[in-house]
């Protein structure tokens, strides 16, 4: 029961697989940062566009996958795989305990909470200077070994985000993506066709902070060096802004504003100080006039040939 | 460890007092905002930063006039008051058919909009303002010295959360406010502009952020930064006290100046975590906060 | 007895909602519930669907002791519901809507690879086709008119195949056309399927048409119980309608 051959899909996945051969560090810099914060971007939309879970707090389950794996291989000498596979069943672990009281809560309250648990990871991080670093940071994070090129970190990540997305993509188009779908649209009526509710969206939970745990891992590597305030609140604020900045109700809508976000702070940052100025306009543009997102919008505009939904 | 003497702990008390006065006032523009207009203000503390950063500018605009602080601060207060209004009728009032998630984005877009006007128009660096000479003083109290200016700010906080108590319960317009947070259709059919009330309520809470931002000017570094401070700690004092209740922001503030200011002497490297495990607690236990409604099923 | 409701009573912060309310459907029974605003109607239903929890009393669904019982397990064991105000799934097809409820009685929520859209077609059509949706399979439920959202949710109701179904105030804002459709379709259901039902009402032609028996509450409690005849003849119930038309 394989999907249908997504034309288009493959053809990107081959213009990625290609991009190194253009030798170019910029692009392949910013193709692993957009690879990474797609993944990322796409588990928070498992809550928010699919589940319909406004989460503050997604940055959590980054930062503990990140600090995870880099903890593991600088101060416990964990070859790499183990340490990567462990960050995101930390991030699996801890989206278990914080969802499991988050969604007891609903709407705004929900969403604070997201935010509190958040902040109190970030908190940690920040003050237990002797494992983490502390606000000075970790730092050192070298590539793994047979990884120890950009270019070979590069396909690496490719391969893991085109599985990871391979692996959601199904998820979410199964049976219990579609009751993720009808919690979304009306809990109180999923309850009455007999599910638990809490029950799923707990699952939810999981999956979105595995993934979020592997973007994670990645993006300590990719940096080679990590600090606290990739867990402080506006890094939830803007995965929350790529995601329905692309469209927060297709699958690939969040990785498409992934993509337009970090190639505009690249390029707006180059002239100016004032990143924020112009994000903050974009969004409010974006809440105005495309509410649907990017790929909202040109979904209105054309029928889209390529089966996103 | 040495136990301190009962007189610091008392001026400890009193900074955490005067702290919780600021957080009441912006507090309770944010709680009114969400109690009527169900939007949580992102932007509020954005509103607070702009209050002290007019202040100091009108403060030079009014130089050598008699009374130059209070009137730089009645300007800013109102000035921010003015741009809240502009804010919400033209742009916020537009989102209100959309989901509450559009809205409370919006006012994050306001946050970074805002955030960096103020760094275009006042610089980056540290500025600040002195106090009024009215105020200049410190009073003795068990022997330690405690500024002038806090005890104005401690008794003029609880001046208006009287004077806020007395509307919202005395009077005509209060009682309509106090409607419009229980049920806002049925507003609209007693023959109540709902539009205009909606403004109106948006500026009297931009007012009040403004306020507290004039009055913090002279007693804090006005700084960016300073508005995304203030908000998570206003939110904490939202959770504990109960969003939409009047009282519980009055006693949430109360709450949490005092443990902000006692947290950094006990425990000053868990002082941070302490308070979001607190906001936390709160919500899972008592999410309605203290003094809160119980939320319907 | 498929429903026992014994002495039930249900107060929000003094305020008593439904006060000692007991009564007992037997299977097959075509039973409503009548009374005045506020009479404690739909806070009875959410008591029985387990979407409100009792304070005192107990409740007995076909033998099994639902009073403590959280409503998606309630749902499992044989009671469907349509709620006042219209609950569907709107950013969904209309075939969405139901296929998710066939789905979840059938057993297959928690399949994670498979693709949702080729499950149980044929018995999501039939649904669909028996509520008098045909065309409109397609077509995103948000968008139906009020009547035929209804109607969905009747399709929704129906696809957990219960055997116990409660119906809040099916024909709410309904024309008297569309009024008279929507009892008719029910009431042939109801026959085909040998299903109970039980339903909220404040169209009196509708009650008084369909009803076998009719139960009259007023102020959280049962008033008056019996025929159609019985209840329209007892006096304590012409002094509450006194001056209700509709």
């Amino acid at each position: 029961m394989m999907l249908k051959p997504n034309w288009f899909l493959i053809l990107l996945i081959l213009l990625l697989a290609l991009l190194p051969l253009s030798e170019s560090r910029f692009y392949i810099f910013l193709g692993t940062d957009i690879l990474i914060m797609g993944l990322f971007a796409v588990s928070l939309n498992l809550l928010l566009g699919y589940t319909g879970l406004v989460s503050f707090g997604q940055a959590a389950y980054f930062g503990i996958g990140a600090y995870t794996c880099a903890l593991l291989m600088k101060k416990a000498a964990v070859v790499f795989p183990v340490a990567f596979v462990a960050a995101a069943f930390m991030g699996m672990i801890g989206a278990l305990i914080i969802g499991f009281f988050c969604i007891r809560l609903t709407k705004i309250y929900f969403s604070m909470l997201t935010l509190a648990f958040s902040q109190i990871v970030w908190a940690i991080v920040f003050k237990w200077n002797s494992l983490t670093g502390g606000d000075t940071g970790l730092i050192g994070i070298n590539f793994p070994k047979y990884l120890d090129s950009s270019t070979r970190f590069y396909y690496f990540t490719l391969a893991v985000v085109v599985i990871s997305f391979y692996f959601l993509r199904k998820v979410v188009d199964s049976p219990f993506g579609r009751i993720l779908a009808t919690i979304r649209e009306n809990p109180e009526r999923t309850e009455f066709i007999g599910i638990n509710v809490k029950r799923f969206q707990l699952i939810a939970f999981m999956v979105s902070g595995f993934f979020a745990g592997i973007s994670g891992a990645l993006f300590g590597i990719f940096n080679h060096s990590l600090f606290p305030d990739l867990l402080y609140w506006p890094m939830s604020a803007e995965v929350l802004i790529m995601s329905i900045l692309g469209g927060m109700y297709s699958f690939f809508g969040p990785v498409v504003g992934a993509a337009v976000i970090l190639y505009l702070r690249m390029l707006v940052t180059s002239y100016t100080q004032y990143w924020p100025l112009i994000m903050g306009t974009i969004l409010a543009l974006l809440l105005f006039f495309f509410p649907g997102g990017i790929v909202g919008f040109l979904k209105s505009q054309r029928p889209f040939a390529g089966g996103k939904r | 460890m040495n136990l301190p003497d009962p007189s610091f702990l008392i001026i400890q008390s009193l900074s955490g007092l005067t702290y919780a006065m600021f957080l009441f006032l912006i507090a309770s523009g944010l709680s009114l905002i969400f109690g009527i207009l169900r939007v949580l203000n992102f932007a509020h503390g954005s509103l607070y930063m702009v209050g002290a950063y007019l202040t100091y500018s009108f403060v030079s605009l009014f130089i050598n006039a008699p009374g130059q602080f209070w009137w730089a601060v009645i300007s800013a207060s109102l000035a921010v008051a003015l741009i809240g209004g502009f804010i919400e009728r033209f742009f916020l009032s537009r989102l209100y058919i959309r989901e509450e998630l559009s809205q409370l984005l919006f006012t994050y877009a306001l946050v970074l909009i805002i955030g960096d006007f103020a760094k275009v128009i006042w610089g980056t660096g540290q500025l600040s303002i002195s106090r009024p000479p009215i105020l200049k003083g410190a009073v003795q109290i068990f022997g330690q010295y405690f500024p002038e200016y806090n005890i104005f700010i401690i008794l003029l906080g609880l001046g208006i959360a009287f004077l806020f108590w007395l509307i919202l319960n005395r009077t005509r317009w209060g009682r309509v406010i106090r409607a419009a947070a229980l049920d806002r259709e049925m507003l609209g059919s007693l023959g109540i502009n709902v539009s205009w009330l909606f403004t109106l309520v948006f500026i009297i809470g931009a007012w009040l952020a403004g306020l507290g931002g004039a009055l913090v000017a002279p007693i804090a570094a006005i700084v960016p930064g300073m508005d995304v401070e203030i908000i998570i700690n206003v939110f904490i004092v939202v959770v504990i006290g109960g969003l939409g209740s009047f009282w519980g922001t009055l006693l949430g503030a109360l709450v949490l100046g005092q443990v902000i200011s006692f947290g950094i002497l006990i425990l000053p490297r868990l002082a941070i975590v302490f308070i979001y495990v607190l906001m936390a607690v709160v919500l899972i236990i008592r999410p309605w906060g203290l003094l809160g409604k119980p939320l319907q099923r | 007895m498929i429903l026992n409701v014994e002495k039930v009573k249900k107060s929000f912060d003094g305020f008593v909602a439904v006060n000692g309310v007991s009564l007992a459907i037997k299977k097959g029974e075509i039973c409503s519930i009548i009374g005045p605003n506020g009479a404690g109607k739909t806070t009875l239903f959410n008591l029985i669907t387990g979407h409100l929890p009792a304070n005192e009393g107990k409740l007995v669904f076909k033998g099994i002791d639902i009073t403590h019982l959280p409503p998606h397990q309630i749902c499992r064991l044989g009671m469907g519901r349509s709620f006042q105000r219209t609950n569907i799934f709107p950013r969904l097809t209309v075939f969405q809507n139901i296929q998710a409820a066939v789905l979840v009685h059938l057993g297959k929520s928690f399949n994670f690879f498979q693709p949702v859209d080729s499950f149980f077609r044929e018995e999501t059509q039939a649904i669909i086709e028996k509520v008098g949706l045909k065309e409109y399979g397609e077509t995103v439920s948000g968008s139906l008119s009020y009547g035929f959202q209804k109607q969905l949710e009747l399709g929704i109701a129906l696809a957990s195949e219960p055997e116990l179904l409660l119906l809040d105030e099916p024909t709410a804002g309904m024309s008297a056309k569309e009024t008279h459709q929507t009892m008719e379709l029910i009431g042939r259901i109801t026959r085909e399927k040998g299903l109970t039902l039980l339903f909220t009402e404040h169209d009196m032609e509708v009650v008084f048409s369909i009803s076998e028996r009719i139960m009259v509450l007023h102020q959280g409690r049962l008033i008056a119980e019996g025929s159609p005849e019985e209840v329209r003849s007892n006096s304590d119930v012409q002094k509450i309608y006194l001056g209700e038309t509709r």
